[in-house]
């Protein structure tokens, strides 16, 4: 009965369709398009906000990785481009600053936090629950409009005379809070700063409609262990920041008031300059706590979308149902719970009681243990699937390669006596690039590979797709397992020159292979901006269901309007998992298929 | 056969969907989850203050003998003991708890507003926010006064090294003790203020709806309950403010 239904509902989508433009001819451009309350458009446009700003962050690390790689060089070929930037042939040394720190902040808030959970929470969330739009429309595109405004503000701080926000993207005081300590410092982290409030602004009203959303909008039948695992994670992203980014906001506030209002939060007894500041009786440290307490499950909230999107694609791809189920929901959990309380592991060698200290090694190191659950569940879910390399399910394998490979340098680096020698090396560099910037990166690849059918009703190209894919694979452990090697020895990070140090000369050759493989791996992303582009407009047609997948966003019409499903909403009947159950006609039950009409593959407790 | 119904029937439990779990709209549930992230701001903020105030020296001498000096953090009852048209008259936070009172009765007043709406009666949700309305203005005001008293000063002020005398604070100086001292208690409290105030112009607007009379034609005030929710929170985060400013 449901599979007519499915294809009841199709025909009505065509006469919908038509239905539509006629019925929406006076929606003008600006409300359907530009300040739209319709989460598949505001999804839309954090993708393609997200996607301008990866490329720009690519473009900011590969002119750091040229001065790296080849420190001789001369750059006056970059001047028509950065200007006054490059001072008689080289790359001003401020401006480095500026560029890492701007490396930094783009990529770890503007795409991997707003382009990734932005563009998939507001995708994905109401087209798996089975509702019609996210709870409030209107605070979801202000959502967006905050965060195209802090985007803005955080653009154009990149062209002031003095240059952009340059302390780092971990902003420590008191190089933060004292406009005079360096260029940087002045007017560009204060447009830093109001980017960040603008940010977070938009992160919590976002945040707070995905979670209220998901809470009262399950359609009927989906219980919380029916969700897709996606929707789980997606769920707690959203929690972690609603619980974290207050505690920047507080943070920066407090550095605000230290840079512009004259009081001592953060500062006591500095020199400037061989002058004496009057500010006593504060503590930089108190900042570091603050910003990592937000900092620390920030890195979940990059990653867990990836989780959600990984475990989605492998088991359609792999046709098995996923392994352990509700194992995967509680290392969610787990994981969630514990980035709280494992922060001061960015601060062993920040003077704190080494007690502390060992404290908070223990904490971290227990996050080995969701970790390692996960892990083995993608892998027992591959294991003896009926395994279809699509370029999703290749970037999703490659999350899981990335997310081993460099957790497994986070339980060195978790570790409060290791920790010191590789403290702010290119060893901790090269693990969190590893273990949350590539890997979600690999997860947003995924995502967008996956799901492009159902944002465009078009396939992206296959084999761009899989050019894309090694290249990138390749790319990136050609940049990142070589910088272990130099961060074990020693090598600091955030150092414009290294020539100085003989100890380092002989990595004259390491770094410039790093550099290098760098450029090559940003430039193979053009590849993937074309396949985007293209594909929109010339793409293969998509079908209704492309990965015979069991989720309820495959039950829309292919291009679904607003509302998502033009008949009913669909109810739920099964968990999203029902891959190769024995028995079944097809390898795929969808999750709106009642167990009444697949008595031959109901198992005793499906009956109950 | 009965099987057949319950396989062709998606569940209906209070956690499977089609419903709202927690019998609270999305609307409710959001400015729960706005309360509970603003619970971490403010959270942020006095945690600065306990581990600020950690890192200065406690005074030890006797209560008598305490005089305002940098070298350690000064007794709020010290700090806080003037009241309006008492001029020089030692009455230890008396005022800061006259305040407290004036706040936590607009909370009193507030619930009679939202269970007025509960009944759907007009006039009443009207009475109650206008006097939920007095209230947190006059607790407004009282702070205005609170802070000018803390940066005009004492009578003495402090001795400089240069031999002049300050008086008063501000965000630099300080003659009640350290300097952060007086820059914590401007931004706490001056963040507690501007939330204060925030529910304020909220309240208003609840009651230029209520007056047009919307709630009525909606046939219910939700929203009065959802800001009624915010203004309890307000108070609540005072609670914590004046334990840890007045008290400890």
């Amino acid at each position: 009965m449901a599979s007519t239904d499915i294809s009841l509902h199709k025909d009505v989508h065509h006469d919908h369709d038509a239905h539509d433009e006629h019925d929406h001819h006076d929606q003008h451009f600006i409300f359907k398009y530009i300040f739209s309350q319709d989460h598949k458009v505001i999804a839309k446009q954090f993708l393609i906000t997200g996607i301008i700003w990866a490329f720009i962050g690519g473009a900011l690390s590969s002119i750091f990785r040229l001065q790296l790689g080849w420190p001789q060089a001369t750059m006056e070929w970059l001047e028509p481009v950065l200007g006054k930037w490059i001072e008689g042939g080289k790359l001003s040394p401020d401006f480095y600053l500026g560029l890492v720190t701007m490396h930094g902040t783009i990529m770890v808030f503007f795409v991997l936090t707003a382009g990734l959970s932005g563009t998939f929470s507001n995708f994905l969330i109401p087209l798996q629950i089975g509702a019609r739009d996210m709870a409030s429309g209107f605070l979801n595109m202000l959502s967006y409009w905050f965060f195209f405004l802090s985007s803005i503000v955080l653009f154009f701080s990149m062209f002031l005379e003095t240059g952009p926000a340059s302390a780092g993207w971990t902003i420590y005081p008191p190089l933060s809070a004292l406009p005079q300590a360096m260029p940087g410092s002045g007017a560009g982290m204060t447009m830093w700063i109001v980017a960040m409030a603008l940010f977070i602004v938009s992160q919590l009203l976002g945040g707070i409609n995905y979670i209220t959303t998901i809470i009262n909008l399950r359609t009927k039948g989906m219980s919380m262990t029916k969700l897709p695992l996606t929707i789980w994670a997606f769920l707690l992203t959203a929690i972690l920041g609603v619980l974290s980014f207050p505690v920047l906001l507080s943070a920066v506030l407090l550095l605000i008031f230290d840079r512009s209002f004259g009081t001592s939060f953060y500062l006591s007894e500095i020199y400037v300059a061989g002058e004496a500041l009057a500010n006593v009786g504060g503590s930089p440290i108190l900042f570091q706590h603050l910003f990592w307490f937000l900092g620390h499950p920030e890195v979940y909230i990059v990653i867990l979308p990836g989780f959600g999107i990984v475990s989605e694609i492998i088991a359609t791809n792999a046709r098995k149902p996923i392994f352990g189920y509700r194992a995967m929901i509680g290392s969610l959990l787990g994981i969630s719970l514990l980035s709280f309380v494992v922060w001061a592991h960015h601060m062993f060698v920040s003077g704190m009681n080494p007690f502390l200290g060992s404290v908070f090694m223990f904490l971290t190191l227990i996050i080995a243990v969701p970790s390692a659950v996960k892990v083995f569940n993608w892998i027992a879910t591959l294991w003896r699937g009926n395994i279809v390399f699509t370029v999703p399910m290749l970037f999703s394998i490659g999350f899981v390669s990335l997310f081993i490979s460099g957790g497994l340098t986070g339980i060195i680096l978790g570790n409060s006596a290791l920790d010191i020698q590789v403290h702010n090396t290119y060893f901790v560099v090269a693990h969190f690039h590893l273990v949350m910037g590539s890997s979600a990166f690999f997860g947003m690849f995924a995502g967008v590979y996956h799901w492009y059918p159902k944002m465009f009703g078009r396939m992206m190209d296959e084999k761009l797709g899989y050019v894309h894919f090694w290249l990138t694979f390749i790319g990136v452990y050609m940049v990142f397992m070589p910088m272990h090697y130099v961060g074990i020895a020693g090598f600091p990070r955030r150092y414009y020159s290294w020539t100085s140090f003989d100890l380092f000369s002989s990595f004259a050759n390491i770094n410039m292979y790093i550099s290098l493989a760098a450029i090559i791996a940003w430039l193979a992303q053009f590849i993937f901006l074309f396949n985007f582009v293209y594909s929109m407009f010339r793409g293969r047609k998509a079908t209704a269901n492309p990965w015979r997948s069991n989720t309820l966003e495959w039950t829309t019409p292919v291009n679904p309007g607003h509302g998502n499903w033009p008949g009913p909403i669909p109810a739920v009947y099964r968990w999203p998992y029902d891959y190769s159950k024995p028995g079944a006609e097809d390898d795929f039950i969808p999750q709106n298929v009642p167990f009444s009409q697949t008595q031959s593959s109901n198992l005793p407790h499906d009956k109950e | 056969m009965s099987t057949t119904t319950t396989l062709e029937q998606p569940k209906t439990g209070t956690w499977d969907g089609g419903n709202e779990p927690m019998k609270a709209s999305y609307g409710k549930l959001m400015m729960w989850f706005f309360l509970l992230s603003d619970t971490f701001t403010f959270g942020a903020f006095l945690t600065t203050y306990g581990l600020i105030r950690h890192r200065h020296n406690a005074y030890t001498g006797t209560a008598e003998d305490f005089t305002f000096s940098t070298a350690y953090w000064p007794i709020p009852e010290k700090v806080f003991n003037a009241f309006p048209g008492f001029h020089g008259v030692d009455l230890p936070l008396a005022f800061v708890a006259l305040m407290t009172m004036i706040l936590i009765l607009s909370s009193v007043t507030m619930v009679l507003a939202v269970e007025a709406g509960h009944r759907i009666d007009k006039n009443d949700v009207q009475k109650w926010l206008l006097w939920t309305i007095l209230f947190g203005s006059t607790f407004l005001a009282c702070q205005a006064w609170e802070w000018s008293h803390f940066i005009t000063g004492s009578d003495q002020g402090m001795l400089m090294p240069d031999g002049t005398r300050f008086f008063g604070a501000n965000l630099a100086q300080n003659e009640y003790g350290p300097v952060l001292f007086a820059d914590l208690f401007f931004f706490i409290t001056g963040f507690h203020g501007t939330h204060v105030f925030s529910g304020i112009v909220l309240l208003i607007i609840m009651f230029i709806t209520t007056v047009n009379g919307t709630f009525q034609r909606r046939g219910h005030y939700e929203m009065v309950e959802k800001i009624g929710l915010y203004w309890h929170f307000v108070d609540l985060v005072w609670v914590f403010v004046f334990t840890f400013f007045y008290l400890v």
